[in-house]
């Protein structure tokens, strides 16, 4: 007998806010996070905007000495596991500790201190390259700081599939606590490749937005003038946890988790599979695993990054999983006010799914003004809706045709 | 004046809010806690700021930061 599985804290360090009630607010009122790049010089980049995280202050979560020695993904990773600890009220020393676990998921790791080493390798020699240069970069380096912060001493893994690492995560997560593994998991992702090098990288793909000029328009999935998505920056963390644990202790419970899907496209390192056949089947997976059929959906969080590719096919594969229904639920990228945060996309969307089934409030897909005719759900354009939410989707679909899906749901006794 | 320095650049590395307790009698490893990836760092940054070379098996011999600001004073 599988354990039941629900979601007790959520974390938010966001472009559009640091933790929960400012992340919900922003949601809720369509803001966008979008704005110049402020972290490095980009005047001579094809892409100059991003959706940077304002008002971060490692030291105000981490000792001084310790921030010091983490890149920035990893200062978003323990930051946001801390909210997300108090926000569930967990003592984490009043816990079996070796019955607490993590699972985040980077796409990219410390890529900021991956330049600036090879900056002092390229420019001083070898001899300058710091003892924290590789400790501080790894991918995994987040799930193993979160661990040593927060004492859990329990499964502990990092996965990177691209921009569905968080998503493949929090699905890792749940898997490890139905199975009885551990009581409390802390999972989600964390991204910081706002820098000289990534955003070069992703601008040589002709990846990202190129619409300089009015930063908050340009991240508009679904639209007939979208022209690519947005980088943005962050950390989405949730506290799943064993449902009697939950109970036992008096938690605060938002939602219950229900399944988890995930499926390859196998076709081409970047673009989709035709049909969105890929995100398809990992959706009809993670449907199957929550033993709920298509009609029972009332929102998902679509992946919708606003390339011309994503969101056509990814409406495909919604038409081709949902049917008629697909006309029926709502679908919403709140990729257009975050900017996408590549492996921590997953993390923040999942949050967003809680917001709609928690509040009954469906976060918009804003800068939707012209739809592109083969955009044709309802998209919940501009403004965020009144919706009583009982079952949520979340996608997320990395490059390397990795494709990964959460079904949460209302929580019931 | 070399010492005053290297006190600068080690409260720098292992982000120290304050100096005051630390003498040239102060060990980097048992009074401040620096683990060896934190003194290999350390020791980085004062060849950077000194213009010196600070060979490893003359490190392994510093056995408080007073020791340190010798060997700098003398090879700088």
């Amino acid at each position: 007998m599988k354990k039941r599985v629900v979601v007790t804290g959520i974390g938010a360090i966001t472009p559009i806010g640091i933790g929960k009630d400012d992340f919900f607010n922003a949601l809720e009122n369509g803001v966008s996070g979008l704005g110049p790049i402020t972290k490095f010089d980009a005047s001579d980049y094809d892409t100059r905007i991003a959706a940077e995280v304002k008002g971060f202050e490692p030291t105000a979560y981490i000792d001084k000495k310790e921030a010091k020695r983490m890149d920035r993904f990893t200062q978003f990773a323990v930051a946001a596991s801390k909210l997300a600890i108090e926000d569930a009220k967990l003592d984490t020393d009043g816990i079996d500790q070796n019955r607490f676990g993590v699972v985040l998921g980077s796409g990219i790791g410390g890529i900021e201190t991956l330049e600036k080493e090879y900056e002092k390798l390229a420019t001083k020699g070898p001899g300058r390259v710091s003892p924290f240069f590789i400790p501080m970069m790894i991918s995994n380096i987040g799930a193993g700081q979160v661990s040593m912060t927060f004492g859990a001493k329990g499964p502990n893994t990092t996965v990177v599939t691209a921009c569905a690492s968080s998503t493949n995560s929090v699905g890792e997560a749940f898997r490890i606590i139905q199975n009885g593994e551990a009581d409390v998991m802390i999972t989600g992702g964390a991204e910081a490749s706002i820098t000289p090098l990534a955003i070069a990288g992703f601008c040589a793909m002709k990846a990202m937005s190129t619409r300089n000029e009015n930063p908050q328009k340009a991240c508009s999935p679904f639209d007939i003038n979208r022209d690519g998505f947005v980088m943005g920056e962050g950390a989405g963390i949730l506290i799943l946890e064993e449902l009697e644990h939950a109970v036992k202790r008096g938690a605060p419970i938002y939602a219950e988790m229900v399944g988890y899907g995930m499926s390859a496209d196998a076709y081409h390192i970047t673009a989709p599979a035709p049909g969105g056949e890929g995100a398809a089947r990992s959706m009809m997976n993670a449907l199957k695993d929550a033993g709920l059929s298509p009609n029972d959906v009332d929102y998902i969080n679509a992946h919708g990054t606003s390339t011309p590719y994503n969101d056509k096919f990814e409406t495909l594969a919604i038409k081709s999983v949902f049917g008629q229904h697909a006309y029926e639920l709502a679908v919403s990228s709140t990729k257009s006010m975050t900017g996408h945060l590549l492996g921590a996309a997953g993390g923040i969307e999942a949050i967003a799914c809680i917001m709609a089934i928690t509040k009954s409030i469906v976060p918009p897909t804003i800068n939707l003004e012209n739809p592109d005719p083969e955009c044709d759900l309802d998209y919940v354009a501009n403004k965020a809706k009144q919706k009583e939410v009982s079952v949520a989707l979340s996608n997320s679909l990395g490059f390397g045709g990795h494709n990964a899906t959460i079904v949460l749901k209302k929580y019931v006794r | 004046m070399v010492f005053d320095k290297v006190v600068e650049i080690i409260a720098e590395q292992l982000g120290l809010d304050s100096t005051e307790d630390i003498t040239p009698q102060t060990s980097l490893m048992k009074d401040l806690e620096a683990d060896s990836l934190d003194a290999v760092e350390i020791i980085m940054a004062l060849e950077d700021e000194f213009g010196v070379e600070i060979p490893d098996e003359e490190a392994e011999k510093f056995k408080n930061i007073g020791d340190i600001a010798s060997y700098i004073e003398e090879n700088k």
